[in-house]
């Protein structure tokens, strides 16, 4: 009987964990309650390991304690990156997630194989199939965003082919499996062609489609935490499996209307890659181009200023700079906001953090649509390392590839002026038809040196 | 099919529910806090695996075990720390001059 007790005490640790869990994404609506958020989800988390710890099945501790310590000693360093790596650390978190949801689908199925109902191994299987394929997709997603592997896309001849034949195998597998749950050979040839499938479905996307895939595996990895709860008929799994996997779908779709691509796109990762066309019209065409004076002085001459941040600011790490140019400009009463793209950064929401580590006020940072409001209203639209989030062929030409992609519309700007190192075209190798305009003024230069020689001649002129 | 099933399914569809309508409302500048919360958050998937290593049943399940309760525990740690790292980095205008 005190095993009942102990068992309605996990119970309602449990139960208090999910509604911490709730409250914590919640709060998390509004960057003024978020950090209570953050304490309502360690909260929940610590009541439910706490309990757990306590439960009177568990025989010897010894290597729970040691797991638990090289646990804390892997996920500290993890969460002390810098921000420009947080995308890495997250497809990271995701494999691990992946990694520890299919360990323990293997456990229960070899622990309990002479007796694994049909059911269960329906169940196990999928969960197994989706952990795995997740654990080795978010590897290859972190290793090219810390590029360790390459960015670019990697393809071969009959890719699909292969790919699903992959997949179907998994599938047949855990199918044969659940006729029979005793073919314990077949089990883990299952796990290793769903490792294999994982691999085969990131590795031909490129850089630029990293914030979907990267929202993608988050769902991935949510769901079969949610699986698991159902083999385990754990219900805070599946409860926590829900919000996670639910989230992550969420951030796929939102990533995927940025993008402009369709959802089965998504769902199937890679599979339909765009490709790029080669056919950029080569007509010269004539740019204009400013020193950072002329920059300067326009910018000195405006009242309002939308600045437009792409990855290429995070890589020439000019974001403090460009909170300099924030400030004094600000300083010369001038109103600057930043127009912040869905899919600007590696993943989503990456850019505002990256402004945010800059101290630059997130109530000066505006999503697409109330920015796209003001633009026409804008005198100065001040891009820095972004490109195709502002090729208004976007919205004029149907034959562009990232035709009806949703763009900052800057070209409404009565100035626009252009941070860039070349007139090399973006990721997505199109030609940007707003840096032949006439209002357009191309700034060629390093982002970084280029936004500081802008600021000295700001703060020179105030004297 | 068990019993179990059945009201497991109910709560996942309920979850997935209240999941949909409280992430909708997450600001897009929150989004990436936001991943490594609910990273945190899926990461208590460390119960089960504490469940699994402490039982002690088999070398290979005591041995996957602790594998999961150290990835997991380190989403865990990691996803909060982060998080809050992130969360703190935001702030309004109005203190600056």
């Amino acid at each position: 009987m005190t095993s009942l007790g102990t068992q309605q005490l996990l119970d309602f640790a449990f139960i208090a964990a999910v509604a911490l869990f709730i409250l914590a994404l919640r709060w998390l609506s509004s960057p003024v309650t978020a950090r209570r958020g953050v304490l309502a989800g360690e909260i929940g988390a610590a009541l439910a390991v706490g309990a757990t710890l306590l439960n009177p099945e568990l025989v010897q501790y010894r290597w729970i304690v040691i797991a638990l310590i090289v646990g804390a000693g892997v996920g500290i360093p993890l969460g002390m990156v810098h921000m420009t790596a947080v995308p890495q650390r997250t497809a990271l978190s995701h494999a691990f997630g992946a990694l520890s949801a299919a360990m323990i689908g293997i456990a229960e199925y070899y622990v309990g194989v002479p007796h694994v109902t049909r059911f269960e191994m329906g169940e196990i299987s999928l969960e197994v199939i989706i952990g795995s394929l997740t654990f080795t997709g978010s590897l290859i997603a972190a290793g090219k965003l810390q590029e360790i592997l390459p960015q670019r896309p990697i393809t071969y001849p009959g890719q699909n082919f292969v790919s699903l034949s992959a997949l179907s195998a998994a599938l047949l597998i855990a199918i044969a499996l659940t006729v029979n749950p005793n073919q314990t050979i077949l089990f883990p040839i299952m796990v290793g062609v769903a490792l294999i499938f994982g691999v085969l479905l990131v590795t031909p996307i490129g850089g630029a489609d990293m914030p979907t895939v990267i929202s993608l595996l988050n769902s991935y990895a949510g769901f079969s935490a949610a699986l698991l709860g159902f083999v385990l008929n754990s219900k805070v799994l599946i409860v926590a499996g829900a919000l996670d996997g639910s989230s992550g779908f969420i951030l796929s779709v939102i990533m995927c209307k940025a993008m402009n691509r369709s959802f089965t796109n998504v769902m199937f990762g890679a599979f339909g890659q765009v490709q790029a066309s080669a056919a950029a019209t080569t007509e010269a065409r004539t740019v204009r181009s400013a020193s950072p004076e002329e920059a300067a002085a326009i910018l000195a001459a405006a009242s309002a200023v939308v600045i437009v941040p792409g990855y290429g600011m995070a890589v020439a790490q000019a974001q403090h700079k460009v909170r300099e140019l924030y400030d004094v400009l600000t300083k010369k009463g001038v109103d600057v906001k930043f127009g912040i793209h869905p899919v600007a950064g590696r993943m989503p929401g990456h850019m505002n953090v990256l402004l945010a580590e800059a101290d630059i006020p997130y109530d000066r940072l505006l999503e697409m649509d109330d920015i796209n409001s003001e633009l026409p209203q804008t005198d100065v639209a001040l891009i820095i390392g972004a490109n195709d989030v502002t090729n208004p062929a976007a919205r004029t030409d149907p034959s562009s590839p990232i035709y009806g992609m949703p763009i900052l519309d800057v070209d409404k700007a009565r100035t626009v002026m252009v941070i860039k190192r070349s007139m090399s075209p973006g990721f997505a190798g199109i030609d940007n038809p707003l840096y032949y305009l006439d209002k357009t003024l191309m700034l060629f230069g390093d982002a970084k040196a280029f936004v500081g020689d802008i600021v000295r001649e700001l703060s020179g002129g105030a004297h | 099919m068990p019993a179990d099933f059945i009201s497991n399914l109910y709560l996942f569809i309920l979850a997935g529910f209240v999941g949909f309508e409280v992430i909708k409302r997450v600001s897009p500048l929150l989004h990436t806090p936001l991943m490594s919360l609910t990273n945190a958050l899926d990461a208590i998937v460390v119960v089960a695996a504490i469940i699994i290593a402490g039982r002690h049943e088999t070398v290979l399940s005591t041995t996957l075990g602790a594998i999961a309760v150290a990835a997991s525990f380190s989403n865990m740690v990691g996803g909060f720390f982060i998080t809050d790292r992130m969360l703190r980095m935001f702030k309004t205008g109005r203190p600056q001059k």
